[in-house]
């Protein structure tokens, strides 16, 4: 087949590659909304910081780990590095339809968000030096390879066929895990569970919400790499969910006390990480039972996470983690080809086999990006230390960590 | 006898409080913000999964300095306008006051808080017109 560019499709995700870049500042004001006011800048600061930092790392060797050249399936080699060969040819493996560039700029905007979703394990005590060199170690020993095994031509886990679409391993459950590993190295905000520590701002939470959702069908719906069916489909997947978990969220939430804002928000935010790696293979219906049950698994697992007084801040581990675990699999159970005959049947379409190469590739995510994380975490706690002193914590990090305050 | 009072009420009687008092010619008063609890122990809030408790709910304190012979008339004023029946409805302090000194014109004592219409120019004006009925 001779690959040529396609207007339509080169312009549709140039459009989702900024609706991507665009989740960032989105998820830096649905965290920021959540911390106390002393740190909000700060936590600002932690996602929009991925923007400079990925944006350097991804051109210079990243993508190369990521995209390049396979090596036993493992990693890729070094043949894109500094972007060298990254051009305006549409690329085979990768995008038959569009430059090679834009695929590479595509993705730059997942590799952005994914470290930038971890950081709500650790708002309001990290030290920002520490935090800098985890997350460019993150990225480059957890998110390149992950990336390259899962989407990479050649990765290994995509070799055995596993259905993940926008990022259910690679951007969810690895930075919903990464999290969770992160929050028992680094332990509790002081005063943790002995004082209320009260959101500062739910309507910045509400708009991040608002925004990621739009963001999300560039996120989905791009990830079909052309404007056809099949990203037609995924923007209906990812509404459908996010409607009903965020439906679902706000019934759960009554029945505990009130219809709380900051949780109809959180249970949209649920749904569309849910459908994620399944938006491309299954239904608006399937999408459906799919935010249903993300709302519940998730609530329960942050009313868990609490109990087990884990300081686990903003909940990365029980609304990505856990819900994209979910998603996983349902995508290993509701699949059809006749959503996307580039994909598979799942269980209830009579293939078995594919639910236990979701759960497989669930665990090996899980098991790889906990591990990594504890291990870097461990040894950046021993060496520079994780968390700013007692004092600075108490004065808050915008003042002792950035020298400013959001309000004067 | 110079007192002040100390009224930490609800932030939506505020205005209710404000327009009693100047309706008895209290008329010179502050107040401030401030965060706190009573017996009451604050409220319950909704979070993203499950409830929480605030303790340090915000109130209004309002500040007044007058002569103890027209305490009970501002506490009665305060205590009526500030009602509701519910817990939170708040609480009220009175302490002496050593000196008062208005900057304009150096006075001090009871005298620099003398207003037209205040409170003690109405009562004297109530007294007459009860006398001329006489």
């Amino acid at each position: 087949m001779v690959s040529q560019i396609n207007a339509g499709d080169t312009a549709w995700i140039l459009v989702c590659c900024s609706l991507v870049l665009l989740m960032t500042p989105a998820l830096a004001l649905f965290y920021g909304g959540m911390v106390r006011r002393k740190n909000l800048l700060s936590t600002l600061t932690l996602s929009y910081i991925f923007m400079a930092l990925i944006g350097v790392q991804w051109v210079l060797y990243g993508y190369s780990l990521a995209f390049g050249t396979d090596i036993n399936g493992l990693i890729g080699g070094l043949n894109y590095l500094g972007f060298l060969g990254v051009d305006a040819l549409p690329n085979g493996e990768y995008s038959k339809t569009i430059p090679h560039g834009l695929f590479a700029a595509f993705q730059m905007m997942f590799a952005v968000i994914t470290p930038a979703l971890i950081t709500g394990a650790f708002v309001e005590r990290v030290k920002f030096k520490s935090f800098l060199l985890f997350s460019l170690l993150w990225a480059t020993l957890v998110y390149d390879p992950l990336c390259h095994w899962v989407w990479g031509q050649g990765g290994w886990l995509k070799q055995m066929g596993v259905l993940d679409f926008a990022g259910g391993t690679v951007v969810h459950i690895s930075a919903g895990f990464s999290a969770l590993a992160f929050a028992l190295v680094i332990g509790p905000r002081k005063g943790f569970g002995k004082c209320p520590m009260e959101p500062s701002n739910i309507p910045l939470t509400v708009m991040g919400a608002g925004l990621l959702w739009v963001g999300w069908f560039g996120f989905n719906a791009g990830s079909a790499l052309a404007a056809n069916g099949v990203a037609v489909n995924a923007l209906l997947t990812t509404n459908t969910s996010a409607a009903t978990a965020g439906l679902v969220w706000m019934l759960l939430s009554w029945l505990d006390g009130r219809p709380s804002t900051l949780g109809i928000a959180t249970g949209m935010v649920v749904g569309l990480a849910a459908v994620t790696p399944a938006s491309g293979y299954v239904t608006p219906l399937a999408a459906m039972v799919i935010g249903a049950v993300a709302a519940p698994l998730s609530y329960y697992a942050m009313r868990f996470r609490d109990r087990r007084k884990l300081d686990e801040t903003l909940d990365v581990w029980a609304c990505h983690g856990i819900s994209s675990t979910w998603g996983m699999i349902a995508a290993g159970l509701f699949s059809t080809v006749a959503v996307n005959s580039d994909g598979a049947n799942g269980l209830f379409y009579g293939n078995p086999g594919q639910l236990s190469i979701q759960i497989l590739a669930v665990i090996v995510t899980i098991v790889f990006c906990f591990g990594t994380t504890y291990i870097l975490a461990k040894l950046l706690s021993w060496s520079v230390g994780l968390r700013v002193t007692a004092m600075e914590e108490e004065v808050g990090l915008d003042i002792s960590s950035h020298g400013e305050r959001s309000y004067s | 006898m110079l007192k002040k009072i100390e009224a930490i009420v609800r932030e939506d009687k505020v205005n209710d409080i404000k327009n009693a008092l100047a309706d008895i010619g209290i008329v010179g008063l502050n107040m401030f913000e401030v965060r706190g609890h009573g017996r009451q122990g604050g409220i319950q809030l909704v979070g993203r999964a499950g409830t929480y408790q605030v303790n340090m709910l915000p109130k209004i304190q309002i500040n007044i300095v007058l002569s103890d012979r027209n305490l009970e008339d501002a506490i009665e004023t305060i205590l009526k306008s500030a009602y509701t029946g519910e817990p939170g409805d708040g609480i009220i302090f009175v302490s002496p006051v050593e000196e008062v000194i208005r900057v304009r014109t150096r006075e001090r004592g009871e005298g620099a808080m003398m207003y037209p219409d205040d409170i003690d120019t109405k009562k004297a004006k109530a007294k007459d017109d009860s006398r001329s009925v006489l």
